[in-house]
């Protein structure tokens, strides 16, 4: 049998909503592990990528420090990266703070918002430093495909799974593409 | 004696005085638009019906159908030129699918589906643009506009208005109403015009009703933009030839 397949898989600033539609193509997925193996995922809580990987999916835009240093992580780690979903295509719906400034956003959240005790903005070190904008991953790095959908559904997951490990072009066909 | 041109290499005839697109669309053949309506004067601003008429391009909304003319539409050249106008398009405002209550009945989406457009290619310009939800019944919503004026031919045109206008030039410009206030609420604008129906994207809403069919149910989840617009055309000309 024909070694496995490496793949991470990781959200930014994302919602998790593509993990979950990945895990939606069911019982399909004992049949993908016959093809890949996961690396770093939250599928397997792997924290950082421990060798270099076939393939890297992305989920979610970049809107911290953190996200950025990920990026370069899996830019370095993966042959080919993959933004996967709305969000990390486009910005998506973290990326409609980009009408604000930064300041607004946070005095919005966490000083004058409804409800708010204790006002005062989160400043642990622990907390990544914000982005002024929130980015799509392709402004950060070269990204290879583009898997879009809010999530790309389970039948576009696999689609693009096992083209693209059959070494085929990994496009989706017109029924498959949805951005909502 | 009806004469004809190539489409394609597919023959096609034309009545006089009508356009490329209007030729082809009669013809039962597509091809792919954004800013043209049969209701209403060609704009040719978006450039998606761009075609190489004799070895140059036009935009075939415009131009008119001439005997013998040899016209290429769907060439992988082509193609990928409208793709990117598109996808320039996508990037020049905010556009966010999963959040609009027009998804499903975009027309700049369901152009999206049709020409299988999967990224965005350029850089997200991410512009700051006023919302105007001041009117009872209608929402503007800059953010959606891709300055098409549908809305500035309909309201001018159909509805007998002149309620729309776009104001400054290049990526600047921007959608503007007629009223002193600049403010929709000051305008004659009805949730019942032309204008408002005929808004290609979600800029132009009518209140309180975006969600009546669900997401998944809408038009274009439903038929292609290609087979939509042919049904369109049809009924245009059944109506008023």
């Amino acid at each position: 049998m024909a070694e496995k397949l490496k793949v991470a898989t990781c959200s930014l600033a994302g919602c998790f909503g593509c993990h979950m539609s990945l895990l939606d193509i069911d019982e399909r997925f004992l049949d993908l592990l016959e093809l890949v193996e996961f690396d770093r995922s939250p599928i397997d809580d792997i924290k950082h990528i421990s060798q270099p990987v076939d393939l890297g999916l992305i989920e979610g835009g970049v809107c911290n420090a953190d996200n950025v240093h990920v990026l370069h992580e899996f830019r370095k780690m993966c042959k080919i990266l993959v933004a996967v979903g709305e969000c990390g295509i486009t910005g998506g719906v973290p990326s409609m703070r980009n009408s604000f400034t930064l300041k607004q956003c946070l005095e919005e959240s966490y000083i004058c918002g409804a409800g708010v005790e204790f006002a005062h903005v989160p400043n642990d070190p622990e907390l990544p430093l914000l982005l002024n904008k929130v980015r799509p991953l392709h402004h950060i790095v070269k990204i290879d495909y583009f898997l879009p959908g809010c999530p790309p559904s389970a039948d576009a997951f696999w689609h693009f799974l096992t083209e693209l490990i059959a070494g085929r072009d990994p496009s989706l066909p017109p029924a498959l593409i949805r951005y909502d | 004696m009806t004469h004809t041109f190539f489409l394609d290499d597919q023959e096609i005839p034309f009545r006089e005085g009508q356009s490329v697109l209007q030729a082809a669309l009669s013809a039962g053949h597509y091809i792919p638009h954004l800013c043209w309506r049969p209701q209403l004067e060609p704009h040719s601003s978006c450039r998606l019906c761009t075609v190489i008429i004799n070895g140059r391009p036009f935009s075939s909304c415009t131009q008119p159908a001439m005997k013998d003319q040899k016209v290429d539409c769907d060439t992988p050249e082509l193609q990928a030129l409208r793709k990117a106008v598109l996808q320039m398009i996508f990037v020049e405002g905010n556009h966010y699918c999963p959040s609009c209550e027009e998804s499903g009945s975009c027309r700049l989406q369901a152009m999206a589906y049709h020409l299988g457009l999967q990224d965005n290619r350029f850089p997200q310009q991410f512009p700051i643009r006023e919302r105007d939800n001041s009117h009872p019944d209608v929402n503007m919503d800059r953010d959606r506009c891709i300055r098409c004026e549908t809305c500035v031919r309909a309201s001018r045109d159909l509805d007998g208005k002149n309620v729309f206008g776009i104001h400054g030039r290049g990526i600047k410009s921007k959608l503007a109403v007629n009223a002193p206030s600049g403010l929709l609420k000051d305008t004659d604008v009805s949730a019942e015009d032309q204008a408002v129906a005929l808004c290609p994207t979600g800029c132009l809403t009518v209140k309180r009703v975006g969600f009546k069919v669900p997401i998944g149910q809408r038009i274009y989840d439903k038929e292609s933009i290609s087979a939509m617009a042919l049904k369109e055309f049809q009924a245009e000309e059944a109506a008023h030839g």
